[in-house]
């Protein structure tokens, strides 16, 4: 990638992306070498396009899902640290994190309820606060193609909002969800690490 | 006056050294040593920094792994085990975490994004350019790199760019020349040691070391010689080995006086942009070239763009198509004395080759390899992905399913489609009993 000098302080905003993400320093800046090597027009900015031209994100079945959830609120472009947001809840959970974290500040972006924040936003698409049956066969539709007919994905859409639906609403709120997935080691599955 | 006159003197002993040892002994082949001498001390110089770095710098924070081993804690295993282990079960609401992690994962690192960057070398070679996480060791190794500069910009630097000059000239004089001629063995002759000269001086202008393997296997006259990308120079290590025709693209500018000089000489097939598309035309072309036996062997890359050397991506079927014997070709570049990738869409060419003439020497490897030909029953898609294993495994690469034009267009909806079969078979394959018992 040419010369780089390993000085921090070169990202902008550095250290409050630090603080808010609770990524290390080298973290930091793998992902920011990450961010402008994606960037290819060096624009400062990520759009789609950027990140749809990922081979592997691009055939990937919940790829355009996953790009949504970099530009939220109907966004064209994404930042450097609206970028790591988003990478943060990826981040592991380190037990050291949870002794030290002070009770009166926002949980970390990585914690449990923030990771199954974002698997939820995977589905919940109008952004309503619950999976609709709809909602859920969209995401199947997503992940089957056109490899299975329409009848039995309504029946595994059916049977899985019925066996998490609590209220009987005929949706899976947050808290259905969560609680369904409560005995699913979440921090693990839902954890990438950053070799140094 | 007299500075003048001094000037001249100087310039003219510079250029009567120059034409002595460099350009006399390319015309005949012969090497006087004294890019063995320089390579030497240069190997002795480098491994000495190497020892300065790793006495300087604690345990704890040694270098980077270099790329092949990535950024990122990666699981590898199939989408079964990942999505929880059994075989025919149903679908789950954590199924999405699967995929979204694989998501995030490529967007931290994807194997074909870190292809189109140089390679990371494993410990400093004395570049500015390479000079990724060191920190200030000792006055010595910054004295030895400030020497280093001086030594390739202000030594180095002219001489190479004199004679890269001096090389491009001959070229297209000689072949201007030699393209007068009627056409006849002489002129073939001539047309030979025309291209093998101006070749060979230009390889030395890149303080170019080749080492040349299993020369037995050289492509032959009507045979088609395939090779991986890294760079435009590619094609001068091959050819200061042997006469190759070219296929490729009318470029302007400076590519394109030598192109259009070199095809009075001996033909090559150069297309316009508007008819590279027309695939049936290309392969008219070439076939017609290779079965004239007299026509020398044609040289193609089929990735189509230059990779980073450190893998082999998807060879493009259509050079595969047109029969005749195939000759692979692996070329492999040593980073660690100047690397030689293009990154094309982060230097045009002018500052690449600056890049390339201020590095220390640009070392590579060539083995030339059995040929091959398609087997009955093999398609063409087939055949080029064997002969990209041969290539792979014999040049040390990793091969990737990609298209290395995937920097520039949309992947294909096949191997979407490749992930959505292999999570169907998953959660249907037994869905139906499943559901029965619900």
């Amino acid at each position: 990638m040419g010369s780089r000098s390993s000085h921090a302080a070169r990202i902008p905003d550095g250290d409050s992306i630090r603080r808010e993400t609770g990524f290390s320093q080298a973290s930091l800046l793998r992902l920011y070498h990450r961010f402008r090597a994606l960037d290819r027009n060096k624009k400062g900015y990520l759009s789609r396009m950027d990140l749809q031209q990922i081979g592997a994100l691009a055939v990937n079945p919940l790829g355009d899902r996953i790009i949504d959830s970099f530009f939220p609120d109907g966004s064209l472009q994404v930042d450097f640290p609206g970028f790591v947001r988003v990478m943060a809840h990826f981040r592991p959970v380190d037990d050291e994190d949870a002794a030290l974290r002070d009770p009166k500040e926002p949980e970390p972006l990585n914690s449990r309820m923030n990771k199954l924040r974002f698997a939820f936003q995977l589905y919940d698409l109008d952004r309503d606060g619950k999976i609709s049956r709809l909602e859920m066969l969209q995401v199947l539709r997503l992940m089957v193609g056109v490899q299975v007919t329409e009848e039995q994905l309504e029946s595994i859409a059916d049977r899985t909002v019925q066996e998490a639906d609590e209220d009987g609403d005929g949706a899976v709120s947050f808290l259905e969800f969560a609680k369904s997935l409560e005995k699913m080691d979440v921090e693990r599955k839902m954890s990438i690490r950053i070799l140094k | 006056m007299e500075g003048a006159e001094l000037a001249g003197k100087i310039l003219s002993t510079w250029l009567t050294l120059v034409l002595g040892l460099i350009l006399l002994p390319s015309a005949f082949g012969v090497s006087l040593g004294i890019s063995e001498i320089y390579m030497k001390i240069l190997v002795k110089t480098l491994e000495w920094a190497t020892i300065r770095i790793e006495k300087g710098v604690p345990k704890e924070s040694v270098l980077k792994n270099s790329a092949p081993v990535g950024i990122i804690q990666r699981d590898e295993s199939p989408m079964e085990k990942g999505l929880s282990g059994l075989r025919g079960r149903d679908f789950e609401l954590s199924d999405v975490f699967y995929f979204s992690k694989k998501g995030l994962e490529a967007i931290v690192e994807d194997e074909v994004t870190q292809r189109f960057s140089s390679e990371e070398l494993v410990s400093w070679n004395l570049l500015t350019r390479t000079n990724v996480n060191f920190h200030y060791i000792s006055l010595r190794l910054t004295m030895v790199w400030g020497l280093g500069v001086i030594v390739r910009y202000c030594v180095l630097l002219p001489l190479r760019v004199a004679l890269a000059f001096i090389g491009i000239t001959l070229l297209v004089m000689g072949t201007t020349l030699v393209g007068q001629l009627p056409d006849s063995s002489l002129k073939n002759w001539l047309s030979e040691l025309v291209h093998l000269t101006c070749c060979r001086i230009c390889v030395r202008a890149l303080s170019g070391t080749i080492h040349y393997h299993n020369k037995q296997y050289r492509p032959q006259r009507g045979g088609i010689c395939v090779a991986n990308h890294t760079s435009p120079i590619d094609v001068l290590i091959l050819t200061t080995d042997g006469c190759y025709a070219m296929v490729g693209q009318v470029h302007g500018g400076l590519m394109g006086i030598i192109q259009r000089a070199m095809v009075k000489a001996c033909p090559h097939v150069w297309f316009e942009r508007s008819e590279m598309k027309d695939r049936h035309l290309v392969t008219k072309r070439l076939k017609e070239h290779i079965a004239d036996r007299k026509k020398l062997p044609i040289l193609i890359f089929p990735e189509g763009t230059c990779i980073n050397n450190t893998s082999v991506m998807m060879f493009k079927k259509g050079s595969f198509e047109i029969g005749g014997t195939i000759h692979p070709v692996a070329i492999k570049y040593n980073p660690q004395f100047g690397d030689a990738f293009w990154n094309s869409s982060k230097y045009n060419m002018v500052s690449y080759l600056l890049r390339i003439m201020t590095s220390w020497a640009i070392v590579c490897d060539v083995w030339y390899m059995p040929p091959m030909t398609r087997e009955e029953g093999e398609d063409a898609v087939q055949f080029a992905n064997r002969v990209r294993s041969a290539i792979a495994v014999q040049g040390g690469l990793t091969e990737l399913p990609w298209d290395g034009g995937l920097k520039r267009a949309k992947v294909k909806d096949t191997f979407r489609e490749e992930q959505q079969k292999n999570y169907s078979k998953m959660i249907v394959g037994n869905g139906s009993l499943n559901s029965e018992s619900d």
